[in-house]
């Protein structure tokens, strides 16, 4: 595969907004793991089973390595958590009406030939046999739309769901996820979600080849494959 | 010695999720800062709550007691006479910025029209506990003692101490404003799952503030007054816990 040109593929929106992203997912984590810590369970339904059993995890907690303060502190995750829970929401917000806006959002919407090259984009995966084009692959745009479609309006929408306040505000919330504790195990297990794409995104930068994918979330530019511009379009 | 198993925990501990906010704990200008989403959140809940209710369960809802903690018990010799006679000798008063200050026996509190709700408790820890509450609206009370118009918190001051510091005990007691203070569903409860309030749960009085977390709901209700400010008031943020780095609006 010959080195293609340089092209300008992520534009100034995407480029800041996911970094903010980054720094407020990563404060909203450890943050996330404090608070979980101060009644590290999870439960299915309305209430937390005291006298009967609906618990789904009961644990010791957390280390302190892996919490925000590293200490107990109860009240601090929770002003680290809803600060940067406010900042997520409102780069959610600018990045939908800006991706609207520029057209980035079709970028991540799969098309019919996308949906057929489905089988072959797993296998070129499989053998780490990368591409590198102007559009994002099938894969690429399942992963990006999951993650901004799916489980992200999904953790602040679970997150809502334990407010007693937004409950009085929109009850119906409740109803959609079972309750406010099957809410909460549901926060908890889209951040494993997230967890888990943070890997994969990681493992995908460094095999297709970080130096590129860097320069192209840091600058926009990135360098496509030669001979073929876009296996995908 | 160092092992691997200690080099690994050292290298953990050196990660920024375990230091970076360490700082944070203490107050400073940055918590504060950060601290001030507490008002956009209070700003954006009330602008879409409005004066709606906290949902209402049924009783097949009730699978339990209500999970006690905090404050369990009040050991004063002045809570402890009051107890051993049923709270029959005790009084709710109600005084600060009012036209009339109240002095309400226990009996005539429960003469009073009742309001009762079967709500979930949600405790800042992050557990949660239905049960049935009993009692009588706030906003009543507050009718009888007619706020003054330069009344903007009602104080809630309690019997118990969770601490005891070097001044002594340190009361526990909450506050809320006067939006929360005359919502339908904010009632000073003296009844729990059909009985009498139990002593681990708050008797004689707890006031219920169904729209915020368990820890605004404060137990052992000595006094209530009103207030234009926090000013004197513990360390002066309106609550035991907020004193203690708690938000004082706790609808999240």
């Amino acid at each position: 595969m010959g080195k293609g040109p340089l092209i300008y593929r992520q534009k100034l929106a995407t480029r800041i907004t996911h970094w903010l992203w980054a720094i407020c997912l990563f404060f909203l984590l450890f943050s996330g793991l404090q608070i979980f810590n101060a009644h590290p369970a999870l439960y299915l339904g309305a209430e937390s089973g005291f006298d009967y059993d609906n618990a789904i995890l009961v644990s010791q907690g957390v280390p302190g390595a892996l919490t925000m303060p590293s200490g107990a502190s109860l009240a601090t995750g929770r002003v680290i958590h809803f600060f940067f829970a406010w900042v997520l929401v409102g780069t959610l917000a600018v990045w939908l009406v800006a991706s609207i806006l520029n057209g980035h959002i079709r970028a991540l919407v799969p098309t019919g030939a996308d949906l057929r090259a489905l089988p072959r984009d797993i296998a070129d995966h499989l053998r780490l046999r990368l591409h590198h084009s102007r559009d994002y692959n099938v894969l690429q745009k399942l992963a990006y739309a999951g993650v901004l479609f799916v489980i992200l309006p999904g953790i602040v929408a679970t997150g809502l769901t334990m407010s007693p306040g937004f409950n009085a505000a929109a009850p119906w919330l409740l109803d959609v996820f079972g309750g406010r504790q099957t809410a909460r195990s549901l926060h908890f297990g889209l951040m494993l979600l997230l967890v888990a794409f943070f890997v994969v995104h990681m493992a995908m930068i460094l095999l297709a080849g970080p130096l590129n994918e860097i320069r192209s979330i840091l600058t926009g530019w990135y360098r496509v494959d030669g001979g073929h511009d876009d296996h995908t379009a | 010695m160092i092992t691997r198993r200690n080099l690994l925990l050292g290298a953990a501990a050196a990660l920024p999720g375990c230091t970076l906010a360490d700082g944070l704990t203490r107050d400073s200008a940055m918590r504060a800062f950060l601290q001030g989403a507490e008002h956009l959140t209070m700003a954006a809940q009330r602008l879409v709550m409005g004066d709606a209710l906290a949902p209402e369960f049924t009783a097949s809802d009730i699978r339990q007691g209500q999970h006690p903690n905090g404050s369990t018990n009040v050991s004063s010799a002045e809570y402890t006479a009051l107890q051993a006679q049923g709270f029959a000798g005790y009084r709710l008063q109600v005084g600060g910025l009012v036209e009339r200050s109240l002095s309400i026996p226990y009996r005539d509190l429960m003469a009073l029209p009742a309001r009762t709700q079967i709500t979930r408790h949600d405790c800042v820890e992050g557990w949660s506990c239905i049960a049935k509450w009993t009692g009588v609206p706030l906003a009543l009370i507050l009718d009888q003692a007619r706020p003054l118009l330069k009344a903007r918190y009602v104080v809630f001051h309690c019997f118990d101490a969770i601490e005891k510091g070097l001044s002594g005990e340190v009361l526990y007691h909450e506050s809320i404003d006067m939006v929360d203070a005359r919502h339908p569903q904010t009632i000073l409860a003296y009844g729990m799952n059909d009985r009498a309030l139990p002593m681990e749960n708050g008797a004689p009085l707890r006031l219920r503030v169904e729209r915020q977390l368990g820890y605004k709901m404060a137990k052992f209700v000595r006094r209530v007054e009103l207030v234009d400010t926090f000013a004197g008031l513990g360390a002066g943020r309106g609550s035991y816990w907020a004193d203690r780095g708690y938000e004082w609006y706790a609808g999240i």
